[in-house]
């Protein structure tokens, strides 16, 4: 197993820690609830090191990119960056991803840890444009500073106006004491703030000094645990959940980054998708009633036929209620539809409703 | 971590306090700092009569579902229902406002199988 940067110090701060794809990392600190809390009204920060980092370089990268990816990085500028999906060639989704321009012929790919090793074989085998690749996982560290107080609290580290750093934008900047550090204004929270990459060798000094500045703004350390509530308020997908390699981006409810002003892995066959319409949607559901969705459980229709299954399910620690994202057939999947989700001998209603749940 | 010294405990993490022929139940200081903060308690099985082991209930935690386990066999016959809306007494005061349920047992034989308070910081490594 692999550690972070970080390990030591997560431990020295009595985190819990769990194997997570491959990586010994931190799932919680004091407590899930108040982690939650704490990136929803102050700022909290996030050791994501595990993600991993691909740097694509040269004439051709773009190229390659726009193959790969369903976005349209044609349209990004030198510091944008861009969510996009790798579709596989059977109508599934290789990664979910993000795109960054740090300069011209010069793209870093961010993709989730589980899918490293998939990745970067994927986008190898359809590099016969000759970009050059290189993966930059092992030496770099992510912290994902998270909060409605992080630009304030962290304004201190970096001579760069933090709060001219628009949404999907970054700058290449200081920051705590570290030159080129890619202050990112990303997240995966949806409560502001920022994602900084910079190498295993800076991440102890970034850590420290994010702590010191932040301490008259409430900050703390926040784990997995947190972070997936979080992401799951706001109904963001995580790979492996709630889509995977048999879910197509346009019935994942992702055909805002699946654009067909260009070609790439299947497109056509997700644009004919797209113009035909999905039999099935994923789609945001909350409980009318007690209980809790988990990744797995049956949804089923008034007569307690399965049409579907939870992909991702908790207890929304910002609503108190139970909260899920889940594929039903496109009958099942406008807004207010009635279903239930079967937890345990009980078929309990719930609603299907837009996102994001949680508005802040 | 806190083991009351009056409280019998099983190999699953609940502790039993027995007065008279009646039980009451709840999961242990160690099992809810293991699990984390609790969002659900569910128990849906008062006025029913359930044999040793049986599961009478869930415990829900962010991440996790575990399922409850009757220590000793008989009725059950209350359910600690101010854990509906504030489960979190689970984790604050496992062995007094968490309580989860009362049974009258119908073979107090049973409760020799159960653990000491010594035994149960040597399961735990306390």
């Amino acid at each position: 197993m692999k550690n972070t940067a970080l390990t030591s110090t997560h431990e020295a701060l009595g985190a819990k820690m769990v194997p997570f794809a491959g990586f010994n990392m931190p799932v919680q600190y004091e407590g899930v609830n108040s982690e939650h809390e704490t990136v929803r009204n102050a700022v909290g920060v996030f050791d994501v090191s595990h993600m991993g980092e691909f740097l694509i370089e040269g004439e051709t990268a773009l190229n390659l990119i726009q193959k790969v990816t369903s976005n349209d990085a044609s349209k990004l500028t030198i510091g944008k960056a861009q969510y996009s999906c790798l579709p596989n060639e059977t109508g599934g989704i290789v990664d979910d991803l993000i795109v960054y321009k740090i300069k011209e012929h010069t793209y870093l790919l961010v993709v989730n840890a589980s899918n490293i090793e998939k990745d970067w074989n994927w986008i190898s085998s359809k590099n016969d444009v000759g970009a050059t690749m290189r993966n930059l996982s092992d030496d770099y560290s992510l912290l994902a500073i998270q909060g409605p107080k992080a630009v304030e609290a962290m304004q201190s580290l970096s001579s760069h106006d933090l709060s001219a750093i628009n949404f999907y934008n970054f700058i290449v900047g200081d920051f705590a004491g570290i030159e080129h550090v890619i202050i990112s204004a990303t997240g995966y929270t949806g409560s502001g703030g920022f994602e900084i990459y910079c190498k295993n060798s800076e991440v102890k000094q970034i850590w420290d000094n994010v702590f010191k500045a932040g301490a008259n703004y409430g900050i703390k350390p926040i784990g997995l645990a947190a972070r997936d509530t979080l992401r799951l308020e706001m109904g963001y997908c995580l790979y492996g959940n709630d889509i995977d390699d048999t879910t197509s981006p346009i019935e994942a409810g992702l055909s805002w980054i699946t654009k067909f002003t260009k070609n790439f892995t299947n497109s056509e066959a997700l644009k004919a998708e797209k113009e035909r319409g999905t039999e099935r949607k994923l789609v945001a559901f909350k409980l009318d009633e007690r209980g809790i969705p988990r990744q797995g459980y049956d949804i089923v229709d008034g007569n307690g036929n399965i049409i579907g299954n939870v992909t991702s399910g908790t207890m929304s620690p910002s609503l108190g209620i139970g909260i899920g994202l889940g594929y039903v057939p496109k009958v099942f999947a406008t807004v207010d539809s009635k279903i239930n989700i079967q937890i345990r001998k009980k078929a309990i209603p719930a609603t299907v409703v837009k996102l994001p749940f949680y508005k802040g | 971590m806190n083991i009351p010294s009056e409280l019998k405990y099983t190999k699953d993490h609940e502790w039993v306090k027995l007065e008279g022929d009646v039980a009451t139940i709840g999961i242990t200081d160690f099992a809810q700092s293991e699990l984390g903060d609790i969002v659900y308690v569910e128990v849906e099985t008062v006025d029913e009569t359930l044999a040793a082991d049986e599961v009478f209930g869930t415990v829900e935690a962010v991440k996790t579902v575990s399922d409850l386990f009757l220590p000793l066999s008989g009725e059950i016959t209350e359910f600690n229902e101010s854990l509906e809306d504030e489960p979190e007494k689970v984790n604050s005061d496992p062995y007094g406002d968490g309580w989860m349920i009362k049974v009258k047992c119908s073979d107090l034989s049973e409760a020799e199988n159960l653990m000491s308070a010594n035994d149960y910081k040597a399961l735990i490594g306390a």
